[in-house]
């Protein structure tokens, strides 16, 4: 036996990429206090998935890529997802004249 | 080990680690303009890993979507909503990193360990090239055109509903009385609606009166 490095770029290197990039999101979707920052962290995540259906597609179905697929499907919510947050953070910027999010309470309890 | 498989160790290193340190530089600077050009940068990276996956198709749409589209939008809303404020400083916001760290820590851990403890049947990359463009092609107008044409749709929504949430009051006359009103097109200050602090003259907004039916 011996233990002779991989010649490609093994699939766990992909995946762990990605949960870093998704951790690095959560982390900052939960704190900050800026509104445009959440919305990038939003997108941050949006990559992390995007990486894997990547990985995914080309590692385990190379020759139908469905994955590719998902995510330029990803990609496409991912844009209007971005429009709407945006206008929706204009409007609220708008009537509070804030982007802090802790001062964004009008559902709170 | 060839020069080839070398290089793309090399090129994914270099990809990862721009994107690692990146994605970081977004969550953590405190200036938010320089966290936007950072998303930028982390955006170019993944569109070079998927060029690593043999997908140029995918790559070219990550390159034009998202940094040609949804970090320009991103600059531009930082761009209309960039105003110094002095942040109130919250009890406990230490505490609170500290433990959502911890949890994201812990989510790490756990998508580490599912992805190498899982036996991938993995066969290896393999490379279609420019196949994948033809492939992807085929896929949208055959199996996945449903997905497709309501993606379409979503779009228009969102086109529309963006339109409808930012736009400034354009209307020309008051439903009710049907006189002319203000436009207000032109900035302007005014008071803001629902402001926590207590305006000096009366509130800001009287309360809505329901109607009975």
């Amino acid at each position: 036996m011996s233990l002779e490095l991989p010649t490609t770029v093994p699939l766990q290197a992909y995946l762990a990429l990605a949960a870093i990039l998704f951790c690095t999101g959560v982390w900052g979707l939960i704190n900050s206090r800026n509104a445009v920052r959440v919305l990038m962290s939003i997108e941050l995540m949006l990559n992390a998935v995007n990486i894997n259906l990547m990985a995914f597609s080309s590692y385990l179905d190379g020759q139908l890529i469905r994955g590719q697929v998902f995510a330029i499907f990803v990609i496409t919510v991912a844009a209007a997802e971005a429009a709407v947050g945006l206008a929706i953070l204009l409007s609220l910027y708008r009537n509070r004249e804030t982007v802090d999010m802790e001062r964004f309470n009008l559902l709170r309890w | 080990m060839t020069i080839a498989s070398s290089t793309q160790f090399l090129c994914f290193a270099a990809l990862s680690a721009a994107v690692a340190i990146g994605a970081l530089g977004v969550v953590l600077l405190p200036n938010i303009v320089y966290s936007a050009f950072l998303l930028g940068g982390v955006f170019l990276s993944v569109a070079g890993l998927y060029l690593l996956l043999n997908a140029s198709f995918v790559a070219a749409a990550q390159v034009l979507v998202y940094v040609g589209a949804v970090n320009v939008l991103i600059l531009f809303a930082i761009m209309l909503v960039n105003k110094k404020e002095a942040m109130a400083e919250i009890p406990g916001l230490a505490l609170r990193r500290v433990l959502s760290g911890a949890v994201c820590a812990g989510l790490f851990v756990l998508l580490l360990r599912v992805a190498f403890i899982t036996p991938w049947a993995t066969p290896g990359p393999e490379p279609i090239g420019d196949e994948a463009t033809i492939r992807i092609g085929e896929h949208l107008f055959s199996d996945y055109l449903l997905p497709f044409e309501l993606a379409s749709v979503l779009l228009l929504m969102a086109m529309i509903g963006a339109i409808v949430l930012a736009r400034r009051d354009v209307l020309s006359a008051d439903i009710v009385t049907g006189e002319p009103a203000d436009q207000g097109l032109i900035e302007k200050s005014r008071t803001p609606l629902l402001l926590e602090t207590p305006a000096p003259a009366s509130p800001a907004m009287p309360t809505p009166v329901l109607e009975k039916r």
